[in-house]
C-alpha cells in the first residue's frame, strides 16, 4: 500500500528481508500495534485463520523502553509456542510503563491442519522500531530469525 | 552492492577503507558478480562490525555473505581480549553452532537407486523433522547439564555413535569451557524434547552422490570417490541455542553503556571478553555448541539405524563443521602469535594442512570444509588451506545464501510442484510442509557453484568434490 494512503487499522504485514522475515503491526496505540505484530508472527508459521483461540496463556514482560519491550513480547510468544507446542491467533496487550501484561489465545499445534511452514527462532533487534506516525497511528516492527 | 565504495585488491578480494567509527578496514571476498549481487546492507553491517572495540586486522565477508542481523551472514571477525575486545551474541547468532556433518556410506548410486523410495521414507519416518516434531529422548536436569558439558562425547557415552566418531568432529566432539549454569532454565526447557531433531527452514538430511572430483589427492585422503554416496546433516542447537541468543542479546544491549560500548546497531550487542557478562556468554554459548554437536550425533545414530536396516551398512563419519560460533584460537598477526576470539557467523572454520588442532589422519591435507547447497543443486566439499590463515583467520564460506526472500519464493513456486519436479530429476524430497518446500526452492538460493569457485580462487579453501542429492529430508 502506498505510504500516503491511510491504512485501515488495525493491520499487520510482513516486510522483506532476504534471509529472514520482517513482522510489522499497526494500530491506534502501541498495545494494538504489538497485538497485530503478533499475528504477523503467527502468519510466518501458518495461516492464523486456521488457529482456534481455545486456550489462553498469560505473558508478562518488562524492559526499559518500548522497542525492547516489543522484542520481549515477540520472544515470549516464541518461547510459549516452543515449550507448550501451541500456535496463537488472538492477542491482548496492556502496557503499563515499562511493563507488558498480555494474553495469547490459541491451540495445540496440529501438523496436518495447520501445515506449519517454518519455525521462528527468535525476534531480533534488526530493523526494530516502535513509532507514532504524524496521523497518530502506531507501528511496531522488527526482523525475526527463521 | 555498488562497488564504487570498494577498492579491488585481487579478482576475488575487495577492500572497504576505514571511515568514520571503523577501527579496521572491511575485506569482502567474491567475484565481481557475487559482490555486485550482495545487498548494500552487507557493507553497512561490515562497517558496523569494524567499529567494535578490540577488533583485529579487518572485518571479513565471505563470498556467500548476505544481510544478517548485526553481523552479516558470512561475517568473520577476530577480537583481542587484551585490547578491550568483545564477544557478540549477534556475531554468533541464534542458531549457535549450526553446522554440517557428512558421513561415508561405502555405497554407490546404483545401491541407493534400488531402494531409493524405501530409504527416503525410512529416513523421514525415523528422523524427527519440521516444526512441532519432538525427539524420543527426554533429558532430566542432570542429564541436560551433562549433555551441555559433554557435547558429542556425552552422546557417544550414552550409546549414540562410536568413540572413533569424536576425532572427526571439531574440538574432538566436546567444546571445552562450557558452563551449563550460565544457560537459563527457559533455554533448557525449550530443549527438553528437541534432542535429536532436525528443525525446519534450511535444515536437512541428504543422501548425496559424489558427481565430480576436483582434487584427486585430497579427495583420496578424505576417502571420496566418484560415484560414492554420502549422507549430510545440516542442523544446529535447536531451541536451546535460540533461547541463549535471545537471553544474552538483551543482557548485552542493556549492559552496553555500562561497559562504555556505543552500539551502531542494537543487534551488535556485545560485552567485553574480560567482563562477567562476556565470560557468562562464552560459557553459555559453548554449552550451545555442545548441544549442537550432541544433536548431530544423535541424528547420525538415527540415520545409521536406517542404513543398517535398509542397506546393511554402517556409515562412518567424514567430518563435522560448525558455522555459527565464537572460538578462542591462536593466530599470527604481523609476525606475533596472539590468542584471539574468532566470530564466524555463517562462516566455516577452515584449518589448513599442518594445523595442530587437526586429527593426525587429516593433518597432511587440511580440514574438510563442508558446504551445504540446496535440495535441487549441489553441495561441495573443500579443504582448508595454509594461506586462509592470513586471508581471513582460517575461514571459508558456509553455503549458497538466499537470493530471494521467503515471500518472493512462495509467490514464485508451489511446494508440491517443486517436489514433483525434483522427483522427475531423480531427487526424492520428503517434507512435512509444502510451503516450507516452496520457501526453500532451489531457485531461491544463489548459485552455490559460483560461491565455492570464488572461495577456491580466493584461496580461502580448496575445491575437492561436488555432491548432488538423491534423497532430501527437509524441515
Amino acid at each position: 500500500m502506498p505510504a500516503d494512503q491511510p491504512r485501515p487499522l488495525p493491520a499487520w504485514e510482513h516486510f522483506e528481508h532476504r534471509a529472514d522475515m520482517g513482522v510489522a503491526g499497526f494500530g491506534a496505540s502501541p498495545a494494538e500495534a504489538f497485538e497485530q505484530a503478533a499475528l504477523a508472527l503467527t502468519a510466518i508459521i501458518c495461516d492464523p485463520a486456521r488457529v482456534r483461540p481455545e486456550l489462553a496463556v498469560a505473558i508478562d514482560c518488562e524492559a526499559p523502553d518500548l522497542e525492547l519491550l516489543f522484542v520481549d513480547w515477540l520472544n515470549a510468544l516464541v518461547y510459549e509456542m516452543a515449550v507448550r507446542h501451541l500456535l496463537f491467533s488472538r492477542f491482548r496487550v496492556r502496557l503499563e510503563g515499562s511493563r507488558l501484561r498480555g494474553e495469547a489465545w490459541g491451540e495445540p499445534l496440529d501438523r496436518v491442519r495447520h501445515e506449519p511452514a517454518v519455525e521462528v527462532k527468535g525476534a531480533t533487534y534488526t530493523a526494530l522500531a516502535v513509532r507514532q506516525a504524524d496521523d497518530g497511528t502506531w507501528s511496531a516492527r522488527c526482523v525475526v530469525d527463521v | 552492492m555498488d562497488t564504487q565504495h570498494l577498492t579491488q585488491v585481487t579478482d576475488t578480494q575487495w577492500r572497504l577503507a576505514p571511515q568514520g567509527p571503523m577501527r579496521v578496514p572491511g575485506i569482502l571476498f567474491g567475484s565481481q558478480a557475487l559482490i555486485r549481487d550482495m545487498d548494500d546492507k552487507v557493507r553497512e553491517q561490515l562497517a558496523n562490525v569494524a567499529s567494535l572495540p578490540g577488533i583485529v586486522q579487518a572485518a571479513y565477508a565471505m563470498p556467500d555473505a548476505h544481510w544478517g542481523y548485526g553481523f552479516p551472514i558470512g561475517g568473520v571477525a577476530a577480537f583481542d581480549p587484551e585490547e578491550g575486545g568483545v564477544v557478540s551474541g549477534g556475531g554468533v547468532g541464534f542458531d549457535i553452532s549450526c553446522g554440517v556433518r557428512t558421513l561415508h556410506t561405502g555405497l554407490d548410486r546404483a545401491a541407493i537407486l534400488a531402494v531409493q523410495q524405501e530409504l527416503a521414507d525410512a529416513l523421514y519416518y525415523r528422523v524427527p523433522v519440521g516444526l512441532g516434531s519432538t525427539g524420543g529422548i527426554r533429558l532430566d536436569d542432570r542429564e541436560m547439564d551433562a549433555m551441555l558439558a559433554g557435547g558429542a562425547r556425552w552422546a557417544v557415552s550414552r550409546g549414540f555413535g562410536r568413540p572413533e566418531d569424536l576425532g572427526r568432529i571439531e574440538e574432538g566432539g566436546r567444546m571445552a569451557g562450557a558452563d551449563p549454569k550460565q544457560v537459563s532454565d527457559q533455554a533448557k526447557r525449550r530443549q527438553r524434547d528437541e534432542m535429536g531433531t532436525l528443525g525446519s527452514g534450511n535444515h536437512y538430511l541428504e543422501v548425496q552422490e559424489v558427481t565430480r572430483i576436483h582434487d584427486d589427492a585430497i579427495a583420496a585422503a578424505f576417502g571420496l570417490e566418484l560415484g560414492a554416496v554420502l549422507v549430510s546433516i545440516h542442523c544446529g542447537s535447536r531451541g536451546l541455542g535460540h533461547q541463549i541468543g535471545t537471553d544474552y542479546l538483551k543482557r548485552m544491549v542493556l549492559a552496553a553503556s555500562q561497559h562504555g560500548i556505543r552500539l551502531p546497531d542494537r543487534e551488535l550487542a556485545c560485552a567485553p571478553l574480560n567482563s562477567d557478562l562476556g565470560r557468562a556468554y562464552l560459557g553459555a554459548m559453548r554449552a550451545g555448541i555442545n548441544c549442537a554437536l550432541a544433536n548431530r550425533q544423535i541424528i547420525t545414530h538415527l540415520a545409521r539405524q536406517v542404513f543398517r536396516e535398509v542397506l546393511g551398512v554402517d556409515p562412518t563419519l567424514l567430518y563435522d563443521v560448525s558455522h555459527n560460533t565464537c572460538k578462542l584460537e591462536e593466530h599470527v598477526v604481523e609476525g606475533r602469535r596472539r590468542q584471539l576470539y574468532i566470530h564466524r557467523k555463517g562462516a566455516t572454520r577452515a584449518f589448513g594442512p599442518g594445523h595442530p588442532d587437526l586429527p593426525e589422519s587429516l593433518r597432511a591435507v587440511g580440514q574438510p570444509v563442508l558446504i551445504g547447497g540446496t535440495m535441487g543443486t549441489a553441495s561441495y566439499i573443500l579443504a582448508g588451506t595454509v594461506q586462509s590463515q592470513e586471508l581471513a583467520f582460517n575461514s571459508a564460506c558456509h553455503g549458497a545464501g538466499r537470493a530471494l526472500s521467503r515471500h518472493a519464493a512462495t509467490r514464485r513456486w508451489q511446494g508440491r510442484a517443486v517436489q514433483n519436479e525434483l522427483a522427475q530429476r531423480g531427487i526424492l524430497v520428503r517434507s512435512p510442509s509444502p510451503r516450507g518446500m516452496a520457501e526453500e526452492a532451489p531457485g531461491a538460493y544463489k548459485d552455490v557453484s559460483e560461491v565455492v569457485a570464488a572461495t577456491d580462487r580466493a584461496g580461502l579453501a580448496r575445491l575437492v568434490a561436488r555432491l548432488e542429492p538423491l534423497v532430501c529430508i527437509k524441515g
